[in-house]
C-alpha cells in the first residue's frame, strides 16, 4: 500500500486556452485516414447513392412515365392525409406532378436524411476506441493536445463526412428530381424553402447531438465492435427522432424549421459540453481511470 | 620463507563517471497509482539526472510504463509528488508534454498514413514552425535511415522501420526529455543494436533519456543511471558504478589449477577477503589490482593454473543481487555464480 499522504494537485487558474489550429489538425488527420480507407467509404457511397439517386430515380420515373392514370390518382388521393400546411406547399397541375412533388419533398428526401446520420455515427463510433486499439491513443495521450482539442477534433472529423454527404447528396438529389419531375411540377421545385432551413439549420445540430452521444460511447467501450453495437442501440432512436423532427418541420408552419433547429442547437451545445468530460488521457491509453 | 603472495596495497575504488551529479530534471517522490485493485505504482521514488540515460529496469508489470506515463502527465497518479522541468505534469501538462518525446512499446503509428504524414502530424501537433517542417522531417528521417520509405504507407513497414519512424517522430520537435518504453521490443538483435546506438547518440546532443527495459543486456553499457523496479516501487537507484560498489563490493576471480588443492594457500594472502573452493576456487580480492600479484605468486609457488577468470560484475549480476536482497536473501552475491550468466547473451527477467 502507498504509505504517503494523498495529495491532490492544486487546480490551475491559468489553464491553457483552446488551440483551434490543433483541433483542426486532429480532425484533418482523421479525415485523411478516412479517405485512405476504401473499405469504409465505398459502402457508404453506395448507401448514399441508393437513397439519394437510385430509389428516387426509379420511383419518379415510374410515376411520371407509367401512364396508368388510376394508380397515380390513388397515390395522389392518399396525399390528402398530409397536414394542410404541407398540402398548401404542393405544386403541380396534373396528378403526376402533384404526386412527384409530394414524393420528392415529403418522402424520399426525409428518408435520405438518415444517410448522413448513419455515416457520421459509423465514423464517430470508431474514432476514439480506434485510437486505443491501434495504440495511437498513447501517442495522443503524451502529446501537447488537450483532451478538449482531441474531443472536438474527433467530433469534427465525424461530423464532416455526414454533412458533406448531406450537401453533396441533396445537391445530386435536387438535380435528379428537378430533371425527372420538374416538367410535370412546373419547373425547378427542389429544394423548397423549408429544405434550405433543414439542411443548414436543423440537420447540423442533430448530427452534433447524435455524435456527442456516440463519442462518449467510443471513449468508454473496450473495442470498435462494442462501440458500433452500442452506438447502433443508442443512436438509432436518436436518428429516428432526428428524422421525425426534421421531416415534421417540413409539414408545420413556416417557422417550425427554425424553432426545431434552435432547440436542437441548444440541446446539442449542452450535450457537447458535457461530452468533453468523457475523453480522458487514461481512456486514450486504454487503462482504467485512476482510483 | 618469504611471503609469496601479493604485497598489501591501497584499495582504489572505482570512480563515478561524473564528478558533479547533474541536476535532476525528473523527480518522483512517493508516487502511488492504482488500476482498480492493482497497485501499479507503490511509493515510487527516483530522480532522472539531466543529459544522461536513465534505465528503468524490471520485470513485466513492474510499473515502468506507468512511470513513463506519469512523467508526461498522460496518467495522473493521486499520490505523491511529481516534478518534471520544475512543474507538476498532472496540473501543468501543457508545460511538460511539449518538451518530451515519447516512443511507446507499441510504435503507435497511423498505418493508413505515409511515413511523411505521420511525422508531419506529430511536428504540427508539437508546433514545429511551419517554415522548418520539411527540413526537420527530412533530417529526422535521414538520421534514422527511413528517408526512402517516407512516401510509403506505414502499414507496409517492417517492425524495425516502424520503430525507426517512431524514434524519428520523437525527436522532431527537439525535446529535452526522451522517454523510450522498450524501444527494441520485437526487433531482431541487429536492429536492436542499431536502435540502442541511436539512443546513445542522442545524449551526445544534450538530451536526457529515460528508457524502460526488462532486458538486462540492453541496459548494459547504455545506462548512466539505473532504477531497478519491482511491483511499482524502485528497489534501488544509482549509477552502474554506485550499484557495483554497493552490491558487488569485492573483486571476484575464478581460479582453477591442475592440482586445485594447491590454490587453497591464497586464502591467507594479503588482499584476499574471501575464499571458497568447490569445483573451482572463487577468490574475493579487495581490488582487481591484486590479480597480477596473485597470478605471479601462484606461479612462483609452482601452481599450474588452468583458469584465471576475473569476474567484472555485469548489470545482470547486480540486478540479481538487488533482487536477492529484495527477497530477503541478504547481500551474498560474491560466492555464488549466477547460473543464468552464461546461458544466453540476452536474458529477460520476466517474473
Amino acid at each position: 500500500m502507498t504509505a504517503t499522504i494523498p495529495e491532490t494537485p492544486a487546480r490551475r487558474s491559468d489553464a491553457p486556452k483552446m488551440n483551434w489550429k490543433r483541433m483542426w489538425l486532429v480532425a484533418r488527420t482523421d479525415l485523411k485516414q478516412l479517405l485512405q480507407a476504401k473499405d469504409y467509404w465505398v459502402p457508404m457511397v453506395a448507401l448514399g447513392a441508393l437513397f439519394f439517386l437510385v430509389v428516387p430515380a426509379i420511383l419518379l420515373l415510374t410515376i411520371t412515365k407509367i401512364g396508368n392514370v388510376e394508380i397515380v390518382s390513388q397515390i395522389s388521393n392518399t396525399l390528402k392525409v398530409l397536414p394542410q400546411a404541407a398540402q398548401d406547399q404542393m405544386r403541380g397541375t396534373t396528378p403526376e406532378g402533384r404526386t412527384s412533388f409530394a414524393l420528392a419533398v415529403f418522402l424520399f428526401a426525409p428518408v435520405a436524411v438518415v444517410v448522413p446520420l448513419t455515416i457520421s455515427t459509423a465514423v464517430g463510433a470508431a474514432t476514439i476506441v480506434g485510437e486505443r486499439e491501434r495504440g495511437t491513443g498513447e501517442f495522443l495521450a503524451h502529446s501537447p493536445a488537450s483532451v478538449r482539442e482531441i474531443y472536438l477534433g474527433k467530433l469534427l472529423a465525424s461530423l464532416i463526412p455526414g454533412y458533406v454527404t448531406t450537401i453533396v447528396g441533396f445537391g445530386l438529389y435536387s438535380l435528379l428530381v428537378n430533371i425527372i419531375a420538374g416538367p410535370d411540377v412546373g419547373g425547378w421545385f427542389f429544394p423548397t424553402a423549408q429544405w434550405w432551413v433543414l439542411m443548414f439549420w436543423v440537420i447540423p445540430p442533430f448530427l452534433a447531438f447524435t455524435l456527442s452521444i456516440v463519442l462518449r460511447l467510443s471513449a468508454k467501450v473496450k473495442s470498435t465492435a462494442a462501440a458500433q453495437q452500442a452506438s447502433g442501440l443508442v443512436s438509432l432512436p436518436l436518428i429516428m427522432v432526428a428524422y421525425g423532427q426534421s421531416s415534421g418541420s417540413l409539414f408545420g408552419a413556416a417557422n417550425s424549421g427554425w424553432i426545431t433547429g434552435a432547440v436542437a442547437w441548444v440541446i446539442a451545445g449542452i450535450s457537447l459540453t458535457r461530452g468533453v468530460r468523457s475523453v480522458t488521457r487514461a481512456r486514450l491509453l486504454g487503462v482504467a481511470d485512476e482510483v | 620463507m618469504n611471503q609469496p603472495g601479493p604485497q598489501p596495497q591501497a584499495q582504489t575504488p572505482p570512480q563515478p563517471r561524473l564528478q558533479t551529479p547533474p541536476q535532476p530534471i525528473v523527480k518522483l517522490s512517493g508516487v502511488g497509482h492504482r488500476f482498480g485493485s492493482v497497485q501499479a505504482l507503490d511509493d515510487l521514488t527516483f530522480e532522472v539526472p539531466a543529459q544522461q540515460i536513465t534505465v528503468l529496469l524490471g520485470p513485466n508489470g513492474a510499473g515502468k510504463t506507468t512511470a513513463i506515463r506519469a512523467i508526461t502527465g498522460a496518467l495522473s497518479p493521486k499520490y505523491g509528488q511529481i516534478e518534471v522541468f520544475g512543474a507538476d505534469p498532472r496540473t501543468h501538462g501543457d508545460l511538460v508534454r511539449p518538451r518530451c518525446g515519447v516512443v511507446s512499446a507499441k510504435p503507435a503509428l497511423y498505418d493508413r498514413l505515409s511515413g511523411y504524414d505521420n511525422l508531419l502530424y506529430s511536428a504540427q501537433l508539437y508546433e514545429v514552425p511551419h517554415s522548418q517542417l520539411r527540413d526537420r522531417i527530412v533530417s529526422a528521417a535521414g538520421r534514422f535511415g527511413i528517408t526512402d520509405a517516407l512516401d510509403h504507407q506505414v502499414g507496409g513497414y517492417s517492425t524495425g522501420m516502424k520503430t525507426r519512424l517512431a524514434l524519428a517522430r520523437s525527436v522532431l520537435h527537439d525535446p529535452d526529455l526522451l522517454l523510450f518504453d522498450e524501444p527494441t521490443s520485437g526487433l531482431d538483435p541487429e536492429s536492436s543494436q542499431a536502435v540502442l546506438d541511436l539512443i546513445r547518440e542522442m545524449t551526445t546532443d544534450g538530451k536526457t533519456v529515460v528508457m524502460c527495459t526488462h532486458l538486462l543486456a540492453e541496459a548494459e553499457g547504455l545506462a548512466d543511471h539505473i532504477v531497478v523496479m519491482e511491483a511499482g516501487s524502485a528497489l534501488v537507484t544509482g549509477s552502474p558504478d554506485e550499484l557495483t560498489r554497493r552490491y558487488w563490493p569485492a573483486a571476484l576471480v575464478i581460479l582453477d589449477a591442475e592440482a586445485p588443492d594447491q590454490l587453497d594457500r591464497v586464502a591467507q594472502w594479503p588482499g584476499v577477503v574471501g575464499y571458497d573452493r568447490s569445483d573451482v576456487a572463487r577468490v574475493q580480492l579487495d581490488g582487481f589490482g591484486r590479480v597480477p600479484d596473485l597470478i605471479v605468486g601462484l606461479a612462483r609457488d609452482g601452481v599450474r593454473l588452468t583458469r584465471v577468470d576475473p569476474r567484472v560484475p555485469t548489470l545482470e549480476d547486480i540486478y540479481f543481487a538487488v533482487r536477492r536482497e529484495s527477497a530477503g536473501d541478504g547481500l551474498t552475491p560474491i560466492l555464488y555464480d549466477n547460473p543464468a550468466r552464461n546461458a544466453e547473451p540476452r536474458v529477460g527477467v520476466h517474473s
